[in-house]
């Protein structure tokens, strides 16, 4: 905001100030908020216009657009907070088409009384984790609702993308004798949260792995445009969604669980509170499936970029009539992998 | 990692099932109960049962805390939660577990009830610390392992005086629920079930020791052989329990040695003896009522009793028609001798209790053997 001008006679105190009634109510106080708060901190030009929309020109193609509702706790976490999260969540979203994200949108729920200062620290974070992926956000809305009735705040993100001509990935497209690949540890998301929710702190060096998968699904996507499926495994981990792939692609699943790649500390963590990592969250993840032939150059593609240096072939597709996700044990025996059955924890990402 | 891997590897596996094989008689066969739901859950998690020859079978006994509680001791923790001056406190999996009607502490929280998930009974007293004007009462489950716990709970709350909290004390013990097995007419006059040997109870061994079983592994002349939870610690007990069969010897062995000694844990056993004492009868799901099989609080500790604060009645409740429930925790039948498993109840909207827990058999066989052909029935010499 310009020295010059400056429409509010005090700025907004984001030292010990707090979200009220009025932060959410259309009139001066919301104007401040978002210009001195969002505006200032996300700012681009396509937001710096001020309208109720964003407007831009798009290239000709297929595009994709996805949303995503965040309301983690705590908000702030080992390796993240909600900011970053709704940032990187929905990026991935777009990328999991194989699309180029191009922009983002925002809303946040407010809860009253949420200090302002903790507002700033996310709207900051947010900020850092769109410019490095390079996908501005360039609308947004704001609502308070009164004390009690939110959990300090929620953030909804929708991103749009274009998709590279040539492009075909959609989740019914696994078949038999596709490598399944994933490009790093699993479960560290999981492990980090629980690490620091109020009733279960326990010490870890885990960290959440939240990231902006774009980049890499664009090498990705670059060395092998027939990749026939692409998910991040978040909520209900690596199990639920390759159960989710199996169902859609009336396939089934053979993995090999040495091969699957977890953290030390996450196998502990784990062991500890009686978890499988399987089922455990993850931000900066994701799942491919590919042609048998072409797994290998993929791979080798993965692990030369930063967010798959871990990457591993887990196992493949094959056929079966009840679409199982099956898994030779480290043990030498086998079992299911089964959906995930209620919850493990409650509001991870 | 450290003494977790150690115990999962496949290399001692492969030798130990070359060693099993070597030692099964032919043309006999060996039913291994495993009492514990920690037993069947690594049997299934790591494909256990694939490396065992076919005359091994394991038959899943009822050592899973939340699948023997009766119907109605769960009815009167809802009574309870529905208390609006009550806040609820109990493990993870108790909150699933159909009650009467189809109602559970996680449906009645839904409808409002303050039910609180919590990890040890440090938070549950923290709980009530924190909500003075509350009455917090912790539905205290579970076998010997978890019992001191509970116990410390009451001293440290009889210590900070806090008045406003209480223990719905429902903890039941291994060993008389194993005799009664052995006891049961299933067993001892039809003999339509055989079992021939006992993987002992690893965590509840370490509290009370080996010592208890040597009893009835005398008198009901069955081999008991005290197996760790991992995987590697089950079959090197199925190979110790195989040895003792084959030389006509019933001994308690302790295969668990780095945890488990002879006494147990002497200071935990006092701690629960100075709050707790012997029920004169408890009733088990699948059991029914068995004498002394359960512990309660003392009366000296009567004041953070909440069956007598709450004056709790006695409740009898019947499982849903069809569940098969007290029969799979008897070891009678398998999860896949229910009509109601996989259709009706899942994981997911479990209606007996061994659905609910990853310990109990029927969300075993569920989860991780699914995909298995339908086995072959015990032999029977009903």
């Amino acid at each position: 905001m310009t020295a010059g001008r400056r429409r509010f006679p005090q700025r907004l105190n984001t030292r010990n100030g707090r979200v009220d009634m009025t932060h959410g109510s259309g009139g001066r106080a919301m104007a401040q908020l978002i210009e001195e708060l969002f505006v200032s901190h996300l700012d681009n030009a396509l937001l710096r216009q001020a309208n109720d929309q964003a407007a831009f020109d798009v290239p000709a193609g297929r595009m994709v657009m996805s949303t995503d509702g965040h309301v983690i706790s705590p908000l702030f976490f080992p390796g993240g907070d909600i900011g970053a999260l709704a940032v990187h969540g929905t990026i991935n979203d777009v990328a999991m088409s194989g699309a180029r994200p191009l922009y983002l949108s925002a809303g946040f729920i407010l809860e009253e009384g949420f200090p302002l200062a903790d507002l700033e620290r996310l709207v900051v974070s947010m900020a850092r984790a769109a410019s490095e992926a390079g996908v501005p956000v360039v609308t947004g809305d704001t609502k308070v609702v009164e004390k009690g009735k939110g959990d300090g705040v929620f953030i909804t993100t929708t991103g749009i993308g274009v998709v590279p001509a040539g492009v075909e990935i959609s989740g019914d497209r696994a078949r038999p004798g596709d490598a399944i690949l994933v490009n790093g540890t699993l479960g560290d998301h999981g492990v980090a949260i629980m690490s620091s929710r109020e009733n279960l702190q326990f010490e870890t060096r885990m960290q959440s792995d939240s990231a902006a998968l774009h980049t890499l699904v664009a090498d990705m996507v670059e060395a092998v445009p027939t990749i026939h499926c692409l998910r991040d495994p978040t909520r209900g981990g690596l199990a639920t969604t390759l159960n989710e792939l199996t169902q859609q692609s009336q396939v089934g699943m053979k993995l090999r669980e040495r091969a699957i790649p977890i953290d030390p500390a996450v196998t502990a963590a784990c062991e500890l509170l009686g978890l499988d990592p399987l089922y455990v969250a993850n931000e900066g993840k994701l799942v491919c499936i590919c042609d048998a032939q072409e797994a290998a150059p993929l791979l080798q593609v993965m692990r030369d970029h930063p967010l798959g240096a871990k990457a591993a072939i887990i196992g493949e597709v094959i056929e079966d009539e009840l679409g199982f996700v099956q898994m030779e044990t480290r043990f030498g025996g086998s079992r299911v992998v089964d959906w995930l059955a209620g919850e493990q924890l409650p509001r991870i990402c | 990692m450290k003494y977790v891997e150690e115990f999962r590897r496949q290399d001692l596996a492969k030798r130990l099932s070359a060693a099993i094989h070597d030692a099964v008689e032919p043309h006999r066969q060996y039913n291994l109960m495993e009492f514990c739901g920690g037993h069947t859950h690594a049997i299934f998690r790591y494909g256990v049962q694939d490396l065992m020859p076919p005359s091994v079978t394991f038959v899943h006994g009822p050592g899973c805390p939340v699948c023997v509680l009766p119907i109605g001791r769960i009815d009167n923790a809802i009574q309870l939660a529905r208390d609006e001056g009550v806040i609820l406190c109990s493990y993870g999996d108790m909150l699933r577990v159909p009650a009467s009607g189809r109602n559970s502490l996680l449906k009645v929280k839904a409808q409002g009830a303050d039910v609180r998930m919590v990890y040890s009974t440090q938070d549950a007293l923290r709980i009530a610390r924190d909500n003075p004007q509350r009455e917090v009462v912790f539905f205290a489950i579970g076998f010997e392992t978890t019992t001191p716990p509970t116990a410390v709970a009451i001293k440290q709350a009889r210590a900070e005086r806090l008045n406003n909290f209480s223990v719905f004390c429902n903890h039941v013990l291994t060993p008389a629920a194993i005799q009664n097995i052995l006891e049961s007419p299933e067993l001892r006059d039809m003999g339509s079930v055989s079992i021939d040997g006992f993987f002992g109870p690893s965590h509840v061994s370490s509290i009370i020791g080996s010592q208890p079983y040597e009893f009835f592994a005398e008198e009901f002349q069955k081999p008991v052989v005290i197996a760790g939870f991992e995987p590697l610690d089950v079959m090197q007990s199925a190979l110790m329990l195989i040895r003792q069969l084959n030389q006509g010897r019933h001994e308690v062995e302790n295969e668990y040695t780095r945890v488990v000694s002879r006494e147990g844990n002497r200071k935990a056993q006092s701690l629960v003896a100075e709050v707790m004492e012997l029920r004169r009868s408890f009733e088990w799901r699948g059991l029914g009522l068995v004498p002394y099989s359960a512990l309660q609080i003392k009366a000296p500790y009567a004041d953070l009793d909440a069956e007598k604060r709450f004056q709790l009645p006695l409740i009898q409740a019947s499982d849903v028609k069809g569940c098969e429930c007290p029969r799979i925790l008897r070891g009678v039948k398998k999860p896949t001798d229910c009509k109601l498993f996989g259709s009706v109840c899942t994981p997911e909207n479990p209606m007996g209790s061994c659905m609910v827990s990853s310990e109990g058999a029927c969300a075993a066989y569920w989860s991780y053997g699914r995909f298995r052909q339908p086995e072959t029935p015990r032999e029977s010499a009903a």
